[in-house]
């Protein structure tokens, strides 16, 4: 319909037109950005301090006047005039320099972080060092670019969630799901974290789940098992998290438990990305690459934990031993003789402070092992079995005293004192063989669940896709494992995991994933690229009492439910027949319900009977709903 | 091959396309002059409120047509030839039919004012209209003033609509509150205050008498039945719509206000059949209207012809009466009967809110006190529980008591539950 042409030039006219509020927000905001801008030119501003809390309180201002103007005096409603005329919700001209610099902007901090001023080793300068002052209260330390953003990240989520709030103050639901994204961004993402780095710990968001938090099982592996039980408390709490409290909470609730009331990528989406979310593809071709994509990165990072894992578990803990250990006196017990040279460890351990190097023969007797240069590690090295000893290495661990028994002739023992104290490598119980049992039994578990008693819901390419993806996965594992080829898919763990960081940590979800939400809206990274949404909305599809009810006959095919759906869901295609929409992807933001003109939409826990009604309840003709009642 | 051909591409020739397609293999042409493709009428104010784009409204994806066989035409169909069995199309291309299905849906009605044939004096019924509508009342430089005639759904949307261009809106209502005529005094009085709380000037009791325009022919000013004049850029004719039938007079097609037809929705001409507004029914079904320009009984409609050309003759047989609408922020539902007074035998209960934002009228039965109809304001019903509940002929106290179970607002909405069940407790 070309003839309706809208006037975009600059006379103002409504609902387009910003009003003198919503300008002068639109100048602090932007004056706070500046500063923030000139900071990263390097351009030195006197009293950093103060410009900090200048641009801070800017922006803030900015924020929340730009919402008062736009909302004051409005009532309680639905507030999307003039979204499809509006440069910046409709990809005009606005919205792509917002884009560009977006994505600009993450393409610096992923990549070039020196030019936002970050220093190794030095004092920072640019914008990192305008936040110095708020981290050195905070985590005790100077700022990264990580810790700004951290800041503006939270500040998005909390100041966008109140002009949120706002905006759907008629809708209680939309209200509380808001508050609890704030909530869980400003501590659990933002303070905990902080608060625990600066206790030196592993710092750690505790909402944040394998597989988003795709480090968990790989990359920091070794960062928890060094931290003693804090980090195995944190590990374990880690496993627990997508193995038990993950499904049932999705059972109950569906995958919005997570990705609209407490995920931080979901929080960003839904507040400062609010504005664009009309800009999801909603064709059919969509559906299908969004399918294909969030599946095989689901099976991507998979793979690549379960190579890192192994390559983990090949005992080389001890490798880790670093000037970060503080072994004061303690004794050092290692086990893995493959990997760096002996030597090297016990020097590395000997610098950390240890006072003596023992290796534990976990398999033999400890005779006929030798190991080259171990007299110039500057303290006592000792070979020890481990069946004689296992014993003894539990109370020197433990602090007391103990006598332990050296391997060779003629045998010796050497009296450890109380107080010395051990730390013990190499132990990890998960043996390798174990481990890949383990995982091969959990991937046939969910595959055949899925295929035998869920095989009637699985559309044709996914039955086709899940067999191809799960036959290539098993034989891969078992092949590589069965003839010790060291590598179980193809490629080494690291390179796996490296190449999964750039492509789908660092491209796909931040510089695709925000930056392009003037663009291709705000969900992007959700419904495309992210593998927790995946195996949520799996589960929420096969094994869950969420759906979004319709109501009767009482759609009007307006459209605004699939236009509003951020994940690109043509929910009008389900309600027009009267069938409820059990989709994988939706996130349960329940805009669809919000914006519905008649009432027909409805976020529901229910029982797991008649979820999926694909019967068309609509008939004119003697509509016996009745039965349907009944059921 | 039986070639069905549908004129009008709205809910109803789309519904019984579709059902057809299901049903059969048989060859389905569709012709529209007003659009290419099948878009939600009902979804006219959102284009212009920038809540959506044309493309939105379109139910169905522009590959859905080929591959589901349904041939698309984009012409106006100027005469039928009923003899031949063939559709002349203004391009002069002739389409022949083995069966035909007229749905053509409603055009608005003109009253017969002076000065109505003047330019930007609109309804609000088809793309054209919008288009209309987009030129005189683009924004409030061009139409300072407008005015809108009729108080009913039509009305209020293009209120709402012309509100979000902050143009100052006149609201011509014939009865004391709006939509009177439908809804019971207390809830129409409340429409009225929503209406009025959004800076439309609404005029009760009042009707258009005159349209003057100025030298170019554009609406210039309106005369009121009480003598007011009001000065009028656009002019929104809003008092109702009637059968788009007027190219098909002087035909042997059957007509009154609609196009005649029998339970089982064929005319009085050989294989052709109408469905929703533009059909009449020439016995009214036990309560309905014999004309009822409603989306859901298009749709309705649709699926009933479809059943009836493929070999499974079905009547017109509506189930209980629903409908729904929205007033400004005020989203109404209606299940059964509730009229604007109620039927001799019956008594309506109200209840609402002090908030003025919510409502419920129930109609029952004074003897035995079963429910005849309810309508809700600000609260939404479950169509299937409703549904049941008045076929099975639920008295006032069993469906109060058991309002949760008919509740459809969102999680977590503080719906007034509680609260009717008090005060109907005290009435």
């Amino acid at each position: 319909m070309g003839a309706i042409q809208n006037d975009m030039s600059l006379s103002g006219q409504p609902p387009v037109a910003l009003n003198a509020l919503q300008k002068i927000g639109t100048a602090l905001g932007i004056t706070g950005l500046t500063v923030l801008l000139l900071a990263a030119f390097n351009i030195n501003l006197p009293e950093n301090p103060i410009w900090f809390w200048i641009a801070f309180f800017a922006m803030i201002t900015g924020v929340l006047v730009f919402t008062y103007g736009q909302y004051k005096g409005t009532e309680a409603g639905i507030k999307n005039d003039g979204v499809m005329f509006k440069a910046m919700t409709s990809r005009g001209f606005v919205a792509w320099v917002l884009g560009i610099a977006l994505t600009v902007f993450y393409i610096i901090l992923y990549w070039f972080p020196n030019l936002l001023g970050v220093v190794e080793g030095g004092k920072n300068t640019g914008v990192v060092s305008l936040f110095d002052p708020l981290s050195e209260k905070l985590t005790g330390g100077p700022s990264s670019q990580w810790f700004v953003y951290g800041v503006l990240y939270t500040l998005a989520i909390l100041l966008f969630g109140i002009k949120f709030i706002w905006k759907y103050r008629h809708n209680r639901y939309e209200i509380i799901r808001t508050c609890s994204v704030m909530f869980f961004q400003l501590c659990f993402a933002f303070m905990i974290p902080n608060i625990m780095g600066a206790l030196s710990m592993p710092s750690y968001d505790l909402k944040n789940i394998w597989p988003l938090n795709y480090d968990l099982f790989s990359g920091r592996l070794e960062e928890f098992t060094n931290f003693g039980s804090i980090g195995t408390i944190m590990l374990i709490f880690g496993l627990l998290s997508i193995f038990v409290i993950t499904p049932i909470l999705t059972y109950k609730y569906g995958k919005r438990w997570y990705c609209s009331w407490v995920c931080g990528c979901g929080g960003l989406a839904e507040t400062a990305g609010d504005p664009y979310r009309h800009l999801s593809d909603k064709r059919m071709v969509a559906w299908k690459i969004e399918r294909w994509v969030v599946h095989s990165v689901v099976v991507f990072v998979t793979v690549m934990t379960v190579a890192m894992v192994y390559s983990f578990i090949k005992n080389k803990e001890s490798e880790s031993i670093g000037p970060w250990n503080n072994f004061e006196k303690n004794i050092v017990f290692v086990s893995e003789r493959d990997g760096t040279p002996l030597a090297e460890r016990g020097k590395k351990a000997a610098e950390a402070g240890a006072s003596r190097f023992i290796y534990v023969d976990r398999e033999g007797n400890g005779d006929n092992i030798s190991f080259e240069n171990m007299g110039s590690i500057g303290i006592p090295f000792h070979i020890i079995s481990y069946n004689e000893n296992a014993q003894v290495i539990k109370q020197i661990e433990e602090g007391v005293q103990g006598t332990l028994l050296l391997a060779g002739a003629p045998r010796q023992e050497i009296v450890v004192e109380a107080e010395t104290g051990g730390k013990v490598y190499d132990d990890v119980w998960l043996d390798k063989g174990l481990f890949i049992w383990l995982v091969v039994t959990l991937l046939t578990l969910v595959f055949g669940w899925a295929m035998i008693f869920r095989r009637e819901q699985l559309a044709k390419d996914a039955k086709l896709a899940a067999i191809s993806y799960f036959t290539i996965l098993i034989s891969l594992l078992l092949y590589n494992h069965l003839n010790n080829t060291g590598t179980l898919f193809l490629f080494p763990g690291y390179q796996l995991h490296k190449v999964y960081g750039f492509l789908i940590g660092a491209v796909f979800s931040g510089v695709i994933g925000v930056g392009f939400y003037p663009i291709f809206g705000s969900r992007v990274w959700c419904r495309f690229g992210c593998p927790m949404a995946a195996i949520l909305g799996f589960q929420q599809r096969l094994f869950s009492r969420f759906r979004i009810t319709t109501n009767g006959g009482q759609c009007i095919s307006c459209g605004n439910c699939s236009t509003y759906c951020e994940m690109g869901i043509d929910v009008r295609a389900y309600a027009q027949k009267g069938e409820n929409i059990v989709r994988s992807s939706c996130v349960g933001c329940g805009i669809c319900s919000a914006v519905c003109p008649r009432g027909v939409l409805k976020l529901e826990n229910g029982p797991l009977k008649n979820r999926i009604n694909s019967n068309e309840i609509l008939l004119g003709n003697d509509i016996d709903l009745m039965n349907y009642v009944n059921k | 091959m039986d070639h069905i051909v549908i004129i009008g591409n709205g809910i109803a020739g789309v519904t019984a396309a579709r059902h057809i397609r299901k049903l059969s293999d048989k060859k389905i042409t569709i012709i529209s002059g007003e659009s290419e493709h099948f878009w939600s009428r009902t979804a006219l104010m959102y284009i212009y409120m920038g809540h959506l784009k044309y493309e939105h409204t379109k139910p169905y994806e522009d590959w859905f047509w080929k591959k589901n066989r349904i041939d698309l035409v984009q012409d106006w169909v100027k005469s039928i030839d009923f003899s031949e069995k063939k559709c002349i199309l203004e391009s002069g291309e002739a389409i022949e039919y083995s069966q035909l299905i007229i749905a053509t849906g409603s055009t608005t009605k003109f009253h017969g004012w002076r000065g109505q044939e003047s330019k930007a004096v609109v309804g609000m019924v088809s793309l054209q209209d919008l288009e209309q509508i987009e030129k005189y009342a683009q924004n409030n430089d061009v139409c300072k003033n407008a005015v809108l005639v009729g108080g009913g759904l039509i009305g209020v949307e293009l209120a709402e609509m012309l509100h979000t261009r902050k143009i100052p809106v006149t609201f011509l209502v014939r009865e004391k509150g709006f939509w009177a005529g439908t809804l019971p005094q207390q809830s129409a009085d409340l429409i009225s205050r929503e209406i009025a709380s959004h800076g439309i000037n609404l005029l009760h009791e009042e009707e258009l008498a005159e349209i003057f325009s100025d030298e170019s022919g554009k609406v210039s000013s309106v005369k009121t039945k009480s003598g007011k004049i009001l000065p009028c850029d656009f002019l929104g004719i809003c008092s109702g719509v009637k059968p788009n039938i007027d190219w098909l007079k002087n035909t042997p097609l059957d007509c009154d206000e609609g196009i005649l037809v029998d339970r089982f929705l064929k005319t009085n001409q050989e294989n052709v059949y109408a469905i929703g507004d533009c059909a009449q029914q020439r016995e009214a079904v036990r309560e309905r209207k014999s004309v009822e320009a409603v989306w859901y009984t298009g749709r309705m409609m649709g699926e009933t012809v479809a059943q009836t050309i493929c070999n499974n003759p079905t009547e017109w047989n509506p189930g209980i009466w629903f409908n729904s609408a929205k007033f400004f922020n005020i989203e109404y539902q209606t299940y059964g009967r509730v009229w604007n007074k109620p039927k001799e035998e019956n008594s309506h209960y109200h209840w609402e809110c002090e908030t003025g934002k919510r409502a419920m009228d129930i109609e029952f039965s004074t003897s035995n006190r079963k429910v005849v109809g309810i309508n809700t304001f600000g609260i939404r019903m479950k169509h299937n529980v409703w549904d049941h509940w008045l076929n099975s002929e639920k008295t006032i106290d069993f469906t109060i008591e058991n309002l949760e179970k008919a509740c459809f607002d969102p999680e977590f909405n503080k719906t007034p539950l509680q609260k009717i069940k008090l005060h109907f407790s005290k009435s």
